[in-house]
């Protein structure tokens, strides 16, 4: 078998042993790698029915298929666990130097079981397996985590990835950061924490091969000249972080705790200001040509010397999110999140919650007492230094901060029973995952795209917000059409998460972003590699196949129809302002997209899969468990 | 910083435009062994402090201090490329070049024991073939001489506020 091993790794940290499984070459036709290969094996191996923080909820890596070799952006893995969140698949994604000493070391995937009863650092050095004590490395941030261990080994070519304070803490939206990326939502660091990882190390000294080297090369080196072109050109100068000033413009940029969809002060926080005040480098992930993180720091003021990489979703979660127009205690907040490692999204949205619990009056200044502020203090939105000094109390779980290091979903069900309130109308989340940076008032198709999204509120899963801003569809009514268009995207983006390559790279193959633009040269690609015999339908599989594994993981744990749903807000109270004002997706408008989309499906009018569709695709053994 | 005391040819990094995206080391390691493997490629990138990146291959230093450290005389330096080759019958894998190495640009190959230098793809015919694929052309294979030329020649444009000549007289 080329481009891959055969082989997954599994730990079991209960009695510190490892052994090997074996996988047919059919079984990886199937589910490739990434976000679908790791969702399979937690499929596999979980407690069905357990608590995500019991020792029964598996961590499950699963390497990318181009990891290793020169494919652009190639360099990516996926990473599964029940998440403690949303009580649903947890699948995310990271990339760069960690995934390629993973497939190095040839291991296709890693599954982690058990629990430890003390702090452990898991050494994987090509097949030997270490368990190593943590406490050198306690308290230490993620990146320092990193350094320390590459220190202690003296080979940067030993890669981490790694839990930071906020993950020792049990923030529920932890995250596993390894090279300055993370595999950033659904709260996997705090699952790693319950079972006592603080870091998982990995040293691989093979090399890889792959089916046809030359082409392969030929077209590695084709797709990296066309993304120094017009086609990456936005992620190179100012990131994602330019869509601030484009979401303000259509009214869709989160303000307030999604009260408003325009904010008065965007230019303060737009990718171009960014870019002009505070940029140091652009930086890439290993194997990527493209180069997107915008390293950014604070110089001046009471966060100088701050410096974190700035994207559009972190950015608009604690700016205009929480009303702040302060560059500077947004990149301190970012960093802060990353350093310690934190979902920053989840982070933002929580923030903003408690601000609006505050201007609300269900909190008041004495309820934000902390070490910092002994008297409390005013997190109005707008309030930069409340916004810090909130992302630290989450951090450190101070005060205010235990309650709000739950998620938006457990924090308002705690705080709405202790004060009486119905702060659980602005708790801004899907499922428990809080919502991504597009106000989806006036973006219908991707309202129902998040709502029946298997991880819940996440642009990534669903990339319907495409059509309905590019004016595919006319994104502030409903149609005949949605159920399809939300189906196609999120089975698109699901290629890309299960190759997986960074979806940055789309336009480069031809020009065209389309499947058509796109799924050839994947094909050509993924045969170079393998030897296999791919097509553009093939291709197209993937997707489907990646989506209908996350899904059956999520009925087996008990899904039901009721949960693909959207927030309190976003179906009663409509915007005030700007392009979107006046807009809600109501619940009628929502059944009857959410029905269209599961007839797209092909699945029930209830959303269950049938027997035989999984027999289709190759998941007899899923069929068997959850088809209808 | 250091110096390199070459006045030959080798590839150098501009850490100003290196992205950390490792193709040089894939393309080298492929070149070399026929494998993807950055554990066995000649140029190797170094990432510090998340912003400071850049890569390192062998700077074919004058008197080159690998050459004198070898105690088994398997080093030797050609005198018109200044290129270090080793001989693989008297190389023990010590790693002595590897200390003498002011900037880290030698490894040891952990299957065979020897100690390896880039050897600036010398014998392909398109030269090295990191400078090739790097996306951001922050790789060169230049001399110091010559990139000193190019820094007088920026240095004047850029603090000499003179009418600049039109590009193209046409």
């Amino acid at each position: 078998m080329y481009g891959y091993s055969g082989k997954i790794l599994h730990i079991d940290l209960n009695e510190r042993k490892h052994w090997v499984e074996e996988k047919p070459e059919e079984w990886y036709k199937i589910y490739i790698g990434g976000v679908s290969m790791a969702t399979r094996l937690c499929w596999e191996n979980i407690e069905v029915g357990c608590d995500a923080y019991d020792p029964g909820n598996p961590i499950c890596f699963a390497n990318g298929i181009f990891a290793g070799t020169p494919v652009p952006v190639g360099g990516k893995y996926g990473l599964a666990s029940k998440s403690p969140l949303t009580g649903v698949i947890g699948d995310s994604l990271s990339g760069s130097w960690f995934t390629i000493a993973l497939k190095r070391a040839q291991w296709d995937g890693v599954v982690i079981h058990g629990a430890s009863e003390n702090w452990i650092h898991i050494l994987i050095d090509d097949d030997r397996v270490e368990y190593l004590p943590a406490d050198k490395l306690l308290g230490l941030g993620t990146h320092e985590t990193e350094e320390k261990i590459r220190e202690i080994f003296g080979d940067d070519q030993v890669r981490s990835a790694t839990i930071g304070p906020a993950g020792e803490n049990m923030v529920r939206y932890a995250n596993v950061t390894n090279d300055g990326r993370q595999a950033g939502r659904t709260g996997h660091g705090s699952v790693w924490a319950s079972k006592k990882i603080k870091a998982v190390s990995v040293r691989g000294t093979h090399g890889v091969t792959v089916a046809d080297p030359d082409s392969l090369l030929k077209m590695s080196f084709d797709i990296t000249e066309a993304a120094q072109g017009p086609h990456t050109v936005k992620y190179r100068v100012y990131g994602t972080s330019t869509n601030v000033l484009n979401a303000n413009k259509h009214g869709f940029l989160p303000t307030n705790n999604f009260r408003e969809g325009t904010f008065d002060f965007a230019e303060l926080v737009s990718g171009e200001y960014l870019d002009e005040h505070h940029k140091v480098k652009v930086i890439a992930c290993a194997q990527c040509p493209i180069a997107c993180e915008q390293m950014s720091m604070v110089k001046t003021g009471p966060y100088a010397g701050s410096m974190t990489g700035i994207e559009y979703e972190c950015l608009q979660a604690v700016s205009s999110n929480c009303g702040i127009g302060d560059m500077t205690a947004a990149i301190r907040m970012v960093d802060i999140s990353d350093r310690s490692g934190m979902d920053t999204m989840s982070m933002g949205v929580s923030i903003s919650f408690a601000m609006e619990c505050f201007e609300t009056g269900v909190l008041k200044k004495e309820d934000f007492k902390c070490k910092k502020y002994p008297e409390g203090f005013e997190p109005y939105f707008g309030n930069g230094e409340a916004g810090v000094t909130l992302a630290e109390m989450i951090r450190d779980k101070e005060g205010i901060g235990a309650i709000l290091a739950e998620g938006t979903r457990i924090a308002a069900k705690l705080i709405d029973e202790e004060h009486n309130s119905e702060t659980w109308k602005f708790a801004m989340n899907i499922k428990g995952l809080e919502c991504p940076g597009y106000d989806a008032r006036s973006l219908k198709t991707f309202a129902m795209g998040l709502a029946v999204g298997t991880r819940g509120g996440c642009h990534n899963r669903s990339a319907a917000y495409d059509p309905d801003i590019q004016g595919e569809t006319n994104r502030f009514t409903v149609d005949e059409t949605r159920g399809v268009v939300a189906a196609r995207s999120e089975e698109y983006a699901a290629v890309y998460d299960t190759l997986p390559m960074c979806k940055f790279i789309r336009r480069c193959f031809t020009g065209k972003a389309d499947r058509a633009g796109a799924w050839p040269s994947i094909a050509n690609l993924i045969n170079a590699t393998t030897g296999w015999n791919f097509d553009y339908d093939e291709v197209d599989l993937i997707g489907v196949r990646a989506h209908t594994i996350k899904k059956a993981f999520n009925i087996r744990e008990g899904w039901k129809p009721e949960d693909d749903d959207i927030p309190y807000r976003w179906k009663h109270d409509p915007m005030t302002k700007g392009p979107g004002a006046g807009h809600v997706v109501t619940d009628e408008e929502l059944a009857y997209m959410k029905g269209l989309y599961y007839k797209a499906k092909g699945w029930t009018e209830d959303g269950y899969i049938p027997k035989q569709l999984l027999i289709d695709l190759g998941m007899d053994d899923v069929a068997e468990e959850i088809g209808v | 910083m250091v110096a390199s005391t070459s006045k030959f040819k080798y590839v150098v990094c501009d850490p100003e435009l290196c992205i950390g995206c490792q193709l040089c080391e894939y393309i080298c390691s492929y070149t070399k062994t026929g494998e993807f493997n950055s554990y066995r490629s000649r140029i190797r990138t170094v990432r510090v402090d998340e912003v400071l990146i850049t890569a390192v291959a062998c700077r074919t230093c004058e008197n080159a201090p690998c050459v004198i450290a070898c105690t088994r005389d398997a080093l030797s330096q050609d005198q018109e490329t200044g290129i270090i080759r080793i001989d693989p019958t008297k190389c023990d894998g010590c790693a002595w070049c590897i200390e003498a190495c002011d900037f880290g640009a030698i490894s040891i190959n952990h299957l065979t024991k020897l100690a390896e230098f880039c050897n600036q793809c010398e014998d392909v015919e398109e030269g090295p073939q990191c400078v090739k694929i790097c996306p951001k052309d922050a790789l060169e294979y230049t001399t110091p001489d010559q990139r000193a030329q190019r820094t007088r020649h920026k240095l004047i444009k850029t603090s000499l506020e003179f009418p600049q000549k039109a590009k193209d007289p046409r």
